[in-house]
């Protein structure tokens, strides 16, 4: 069963008399625990597809659903009901709250999904350890270099264990070695507990990594291959 | 669908002390608009208090019974002769303090010197001490000791404007009841002090038995003062004696008998929530602007916990409770403030430096300001519902952004 499937997807913006395509007619079948990579120049519409999978854009026409989920068809509220209980973001820009610490940032969703105080605090304790953020759970996000706050973004991404984690440019701000780190801890992530990865990329060292490596086009799909992964083997 | 409640009260917090600066200057205008609030309050209540014992004196009493003509012509023809069994009866109901049967009657004082226009009391002295004269107020002399007391008291400011001392004649002249001039002179045994120099020079006192053979009026009176036990509430002794007085008489109270006096405390009622909103307003301004800055620096940080998933009622209560805390406190300090700024003045606050101001609005010289803990209240509602109503609107604009719109924010 398709974890994710997006049928003719289309997304304009209109910006003064000018209208700019987003997406345009994408459709994609993504399966349960795949890895897929979603590449192009800048300026494709790899943003907007994640945002439409997400459920934060609504497309013009098209459907989406996630598993049983007609995500085209849902309220504001059940979306944010979706985002919040089975999905992972991380996102381009800007991912933390400047006033919580790593460790509150990634309780916060935990909280507001009504996790038990202990629970929480052991779970962030032990995904913060994972991510290799051990011993800064209390740094503020100005604490921390790019890297590490990314990887709390990633933490508080994967801390519920949602069925789909979206990255949107996660490396963006990140040097090689830090890249690597981070693809690495996706993989693992993907292989030990099936969570469906899709990652938004102009980044050819992440494409490396991907099983499935989808290329866009001014909001087309104008490849969709398979490849052998050379995750590991990158030297860092 | 409850709220993380300890998830936002952590977020209203920290964000709240993440500009200290903005925060302390709208946290001070606060305090001081709730200490202003409350301060003025008490300040005004004492001089509402204050103008309601000088008029209560002036009257004097609580209630009194007239003739139901008198108020209307106050002439001798217009007295009270005799209560029935009745009302004598009313008059000894436990909750009446004091009551005096007095004559009132306009009259000329003259001395070698000048004369003026007065009003002549004849009253029994074990009477009107519990009423209209307090034997603290005697600066020299003695007060009247019987009904047929010969002797005359007059206020200090009298004695001034009339040129005369203390011991001296003076000719008291007014109308009987058949509009005859009737006249009588007295010695000026007593001086007394009041309030206001209106009161010392417009009210003299003389024996009601002397004052009757003058004005050749028998053993009648012109009015019963009667004073209870305390002024805002009179008790259940004023209908039971309305009903038993016959219809020749009336029984008004303190209200109905100087208008001036019942709208100054109809004022006071008003003034207590006139004056929140107005520095409310002011504060408002202050507070909309703050918690609007708070919202637009944080917009990027409110589009991700939409993204992420949370509800914008979530995010309408996080940044209202941020506006709870903040009033809270203020409201906290600011009637702390409040109190320990009057506590030290409830002793009286000297007015004698404008004295003569004070005078024109019927006030004593002194003034005690009344910390009341209902207007302490009321100020602090008003401060926090309409405080929380004006954190309303910029919560409930960043609680509706776009969060991908938001979260892009530059
Ligand atoms: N909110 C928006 N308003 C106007 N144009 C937009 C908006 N979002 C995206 N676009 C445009 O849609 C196209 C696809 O954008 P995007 O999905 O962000 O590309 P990518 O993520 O691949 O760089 C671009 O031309 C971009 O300028
Ligand atoms: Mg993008």
């Amino acid at each position: 069963m398709a974890s994710v499937s997006c049928k003719d997807l289309c997304k304009t913006f209109s910006q003064g008399d000018t209208t700019i395509t987003g997406l345009d007619k994408v459709s994609l079948e993504i399966e349960r625990g795949s890895f897929l990579c979603l590449s192009g120049p800048s300026g494709s519409g790899k943003t907007t597809l994640l945002n439409a999978i997400g459920g934060l854009d609504q497309p013009d026409s098209g459907s989406i659903s996630i598993g049983e989920l007609r995500v085209d068809q849902m309220s504001k509220t059940e979306l944010a009901e979706m985002r919040l209980h089975s999905i992972g973001f991380v996102f381009q820009a800007y991912n933390l709250i400047p006033v919580l610490s790593a460790l509150e940032n990634v309780e916060f969703v935990m909280q507001v999904q009504g996790v038990p105080a202990g629970q929480r605090r052991d779970k962030a304790m032990a995904i913060l350890a994972e991510v290799g953020l051990a011993g800064m759970e209390q740094r503020l996000p100005a604490q921390l270099s790019g890297g590490q706050q990314q990887r709390v973004a990633v933490a508080r991404a994967i801390v519920s264990e949602p069925a789909l984690v979206l990255a949107d440019e996660p490396t963006a701000n990140l040097d090689s070695k830090t890249s690597a780190q981070l693809m690495d801890l996706f993989i693992e992530l993907n292989q030990t507990r099936n969570i469906t990865f899709i990652i938004a990329t102009h980044d050819t060292r992440v494409m490396a990594y991907c099983r499935r490596l989808i290329r866009m086009v001014d909001g087309q799909i104008v490849g969709d291959d398979l490849q052998e992964p050379a995750a590991a083997a990158e030297p860092s | 669908m409850s709220l993380p409640l300890s998830a936002i009260t952590t977020l209203a917090w920290r964000n709240l002390w993440r500009n200290h600066r903005r925060t302390l200057i709208i946290l001070a205008a606060i305090v001081i608009g709730v200490w202003a609030m409350i301060f003025m309050n008490a300040m005004m209540r004492g001089m509402i208090d204050g103008m309601v014992d000088t008029g209560i004196t002036m009257l004097p009493g609580h209630a009194q019974v007239h003739h139901r003509d008198y108020l209307d012509d106050p002439s001798v023809v217009n007295s009270i002769a005799a209560l029935s069994p009745a009302a004598q009866q009313a008059l000894e109901n436990p909750d009446i303090e004091a009551w005096s049967a007095r004559v009132r009657v306009p009259a000329i004082i003259s001395s070698e010197r000048d004369n003026r226009g007065v009003i002549l009391l004849g009253v029994d002295p074990a009477q009107e001490l519990g009423v209209g004269f307090d034997s603290t107020d005697l600066l020299s002399g003695r007060f009247l000791e019987s009904v047929d007391d010969t002797g005359l008291v007059v206020g200090a400011s009298l004695l001034e404007k009339l040129e005369t001392v203390s011991g001296r004649r003076v000719v008291l002249m007014s109308q009987d009841p058949d509009n005859e001039v009737a006249e009588r002179g007295f010695r000026i045994v007593g001086v007394y002090e009041a309030d206001t120099d209106a009161q010392e020079e417009r009210f003299v006192y003389a024996g009601r038995a002397v004052v009757q053979a003058m004005l050749k009026m028998g053993p009648e009176v012109s009015e019963i003062a009667i004073v209870g036990n305390g002024y805002r509430d009179l008790g259940a002794w004023l209908p039971e004696l309305r009903a038993a007085l016959t219809a020749d008489y009336q029984v008004k109270d303190w209200r109905e008998l100087d208008g001036y006096l019942e709208m100054a405390v109809n004022i006071q009622d008003g003034f207590v929530v006139i004056l929140a909103v107005i520095i409310f307003v002011v504060l408002s301004f202050g507070l909309v602007n703050t918690m609007v800055m708070a919202v637009f620096e944080r917009i990027r940080e409110i589009g991700l916990m939409l993204a992420l998933g949370m509800r914008p009622a979530t995010i309408l209560s996080q940044i209202l409770l941020e506006g709870l805390i903040l009033l809270s406190i203020g409201l906290l300090l600011g009637n702390g403030l409040a109190v320990l700024s009057i506590l030290p003045l409830q002793s009286g606050i000297d007015l004698s430096g404008i004295a003569d101001a004070a005078e024109m609005a019927g006030m004593a010289t002194t003034l005690y300001p009344v910390l009341h803990i209902n207007d302490m209240l009321l100020s602090s509602v008003v401060v926090l519902v309409l405080g929380l109503l004006s954190t309303l609107l910029p919560a409930w604009r960043a609680s509706r952004f776009d969060p991908i719109t938001a979260l892009n924010k530059n």
